[in-house]
């Protein structure tokens, strides 16, 4: 289901991969089993308590609990609404409405409007795109190559002055270091 | 039940820059030095190797050389009437930890402040008038002059091997460099950086626009240098993983690159790393710091006693350490008495994002290093006239765009852009090498007022069952005119660079905990002239506890418009001279309440 999410958020088209192919839902799984997953060092002293917007997320439940809480969720919210589909189901356009919905907070998840769990869901799907392969997203490079950024390459000098000119060698990932002699 | 170690001359809270400083003129007075951090030692090449240090994940997003809240956070609000709540993640800054602390993770901006900012209360007041400052603004002189700093900015550059180019040398305005800044008594130890396609496109539209564009100095270098302790660094590559990463190539001047590799071979030095500081003990009378109780990573806790204390932590934990400690008396924003935790400021920042046709623009925009940037000083403290605009302060401004990495950068997109789906795709390939995006293009500076303060939480408490400090903060209309006014002067720049679309981005209200905003927070211990407004006296040393002396940010009365490092290692090169000509020959008071 978070492959057929992350297909919407980022579609695949002739060139790019989409969000599932480029490995967006392998990302969040590993980041959400690790120390991400589980609000790791962060400060977790009680109480818990609301707050206003600028005093930031005040919720003890971790990213891990939230998405199986959203899943869960949205999954029915697609049977109710879909005579009984579930969400990976649907049609691309009917995906596309609830996805909407969730962005504008139509769609409840546990009595408090989608759009947190959306926020969540649309950084960790953009950032299973664009970080280094080594975290199971990005595969191939493929989001990199579609923007133009070289990688993990960590020497620009001959290229600081040649002002105006496309960067003409390929992207290197932190585990394929063979490529930064070229 | 602590137990108590042999005393050593001096114990130092913190090994960042301050700590590192502080240890090397303290051990070169012959003096028996220890360090007491609370994070782990890293070193360039076990800790930041080029075969890792370019993952924004781990180190942008994920924190990897930030302290962890778990082990030390704080509790935020906007203003008296609300309850503070714990900061559960960093937001607004970014807080350092361990040996080098942030001047790990800094981007290297070594900017001087101007001469006027240590007089901001009476040049203001002078030029404009009491009347013209708001009623709760309270700022206040610093008790030193630019010409007494002088030298000590000069030491911390030459450190550095700061890259830059000299606008204003003994008093002569010098062509290519900043002509607001004031007078240094000799050159940049090494040239500008160069600067790429956008940096310099910039400067040129800048420069038809009348101003006088001049390089970022930057502790990024542009040569190889050998400083004068004997430490070596290495040119920058131009990486684009500076801000938040530890630099690979030996090229950023950190407490790694120029102290510390001196400062661990003397014998009259220790470092006790992942020890945390719980307390400055005093004696019965309160007047006199015997030392400082610490636990160690396995939870033992120590008593380290000393003659000298230096307090080295971070701005925050500076303020929370001495209200903890009973030293001094806790600011009350309701009386405006006390002076422990008074004086609170951040830094006003915003941008403009540009966008240009990407069939005739092509920035590379990964091309770059943490300080390089082209810049103008037009608009900086009181560099332009005040008086029909109805707000004090400034800020430089400047294409300072450190890095493409596109987990931050590559999502930059025009407005309009829906946030996801094919369009939000195709704009991110269309705008990625094309786009003008300085998070903090205009660097504001930050007044501080009567309710901009840190006290202690009632409520929630750290892993030791010690408080959390307790901010309140907000912006305020004199700070959010001037955000105003600095960011549609920057976007004009902009749109003279021949973007075909411009997004200003002003600061806006209220002061927001989650939106990074620099990590320049200042104030909470500041120096002065007058023990009924400042805690420390013109050299930093409390006036309550003469053998303590207070380094760091949280001497600032008030922000300026420019980053505060430099002047942060010049303060405490200026507190090391005063301890070393004279405090140690009569230790006291240095100066009589």
């Amino acid at each position: 289901m978070v492959e057929a999410l992350a297909d919407r958020l980022i579609p695949p088209d002739p060139e790019t991969p989409g969000g599932k192919d480029i490995g967006c839902a392998v990302f969040i799984d590993r980041q959400l089993a690790g120390p991400y997953g589980r609000f790791e060092g962060l400060y977790m002293g009680a109480p818990f308590q609301p707050g206003t917007k600028q005093q930031g997320p005040q919720s003890p439940v971790t990213p891990a609990q939230q998405y199986r809480l959203a899943l869960a969720a949205i999954d029915r919210h697609s049977r109710q609404t879909y005579g009984d589909t579930p969400f990976v189901k649907l049609s691309e356009a009917q995906q596309d409405e609830i996805v909407g919905n969730l962005e504008n907070g139509s769609i409840k998840i546990e009595g408090k409007p989608g759009s947190d769990f959306f926020d969540l869901l649309l950084k960790d799907t953009q950032q299973g795109f664009f970080a280094d392969p080594i975290y199971g997203g990005n595969r191939d490079m493929a989001a990199w190559k579609m923007i133009g950024f070289p990688g993990a390459r960590y020497d620009y000098r001959d290229w600081v002055d040649r002002h105006n000119e496309r960067y003409p060698h390929p992207p290197v990932g932190i585990g394929l270091h063979p490529g930064w002699s070229l | 039940m602590s137990r108590k170690l042999p005393p050593k001359d001096v114990v130092i809270i913190g090994l960042g820059w301050t700590g590192s400083i502080l240890a090397q003129e303290m051990t070169d007075q012959g003096l028996d030095v220890v360090a007491i951090e609370r994070g782990p030692w890293r070193d360039t090449a076990s800790d930041f190797p080029p075969s890792y240090s370019p993952d924004e994940l781990r180190y942008r997003l994920r924190h990897e050389l930030f302290l962890r809240p778990a082990q030390a956070s704080l509790t935020f609000r906007n203003n008296l009437d609300q309850t503070a709540l714990p900061v559960r993640t960093w937001g607004a800054f970014m807080l350092g930890n361990g040996a080098g602390g942030a001047g790990v993770h800094w981007n290297a901006e070594t900017w001087r402040f101007a001469p006027n900012d240590f007089q901001m209360k009476s040049h203001l007041t002078q030029r404009y008038g009491a009347k013209f400052l708001p009623e709760d603004m309270t700022i206040q002189d610093w008790g030193i002059r630019y010409d007494e700093l002088e030298p000590h900015y000069d030491r911390f550059e030459y450190l550095c091997g700061t890259s830059g180019t000299a606008g204003n040398l003994n008093g002569t305005i010098q062509d290519g460099g900043n002509p607001f800044e004031g007078p240094r008594s000799r050159p940049y130890p090494t040239p500008a950086q160069k600067q790429p396609f956008s940096h310099t496109l910039f400067a040129e539209a800048a420069r038809k626009l009348g101003y006088k564009p001049f390089p970022q100095p930057s502790g990024n270098l542009s040569q190889a240098y050998t400083n004068p302790l004997g430490v070596s660094m290495g040119p920058c590559t131009y990486c684009g993983f500076c801000e938040w990463f530890g630099c690979a190539n030996y090229s950023k001047a950190t407490p790694q690159t120029t102290i510390l590799p001196v400062l661990l071979r003397k014998p009259n030095f220790e470092a006790r790393m992942e020890c945390e500081v719980t307390r400055i003990n005093l004696a019965p009378d309160g007047k006199r710091a015997t030392g400082v109780t610490y636990v160690d990573s396995s939870g033992e806790e120590w008593e380290q006693p000393a003659e000298l204390v230096l307090l080295c932590a971070f701005q925050l934990f500076n303020v929370q350490l001495l209200l903890l400690s009973g030293i001094g008396s806790p600011y009350d924003p309701k009386t405006g008495q006390g002076q422990i935790g008074r004086n609170f400021s951040h830094q006003t920042v915003s941008t403009a994002t540009g966008f240009f046709d990407n069939t005739k623009f092509n920035f590379n925009p990964f091309i770059a290093s943490g300080s390089i940037g082209m810049c103008i000083d037009e608009f900086n403290g009181d560099n332009f006239d005040h008086g029909p605009l109805g707000f004090v302060g400034g800020g430089y401004m400047g294409q300072v765009q450190s890095n493409g990495r596109p987990i931050e950068t590559a999502v930059q997109l025009p407005p309009g852009t829906p946030a996801w789906g094919a369009k939000w795709k195709q704009a991110t390939k269309d705008n990625y090498l094309s786009t003008v995006y300085a998070g903090t293009g205009v660097h504001g500076s930050c007044a501080s007022y009567r309710t901009n303060y840190l006290d202690l939480d009632p409520t929630w408490k750290d892993r030791f069952g010690r408080p959390l400090l307790r901010m309140t903060m907000d912006l305020h209309e004199n700070e959010l005119k001037m955000s105003a006014f600095l960011t549609n002067k920057y976007a004009e720049i902009i749109k003279a660079m021949g973007a075909s679309q411009v997004a200003p981005q002003p600061r806006k209200g209220p002061y927001d905990i989650t939106k990074y905003q620099t990590s320049h927070l200042c104030g909470g211990a500041v120096m002065g002239t007058d023990p009924s407004n400042s805690a420390l006296n013109k050299y930093l040393q409390s006036w309550d506890v003469p053998n303590l002396f207070v380094m760091g940010a949280s001497a600032f009365p008030q922000n300026a418009g420019y980053n505060p490092t430099n002047t942060v290692a010049a303060l405490a090169y200026w507190s090391a001279a005063a301890i070393r000509t004279q405090y140690l020959k009569n230790p006291g008071r240095l100066i009589d309440a």
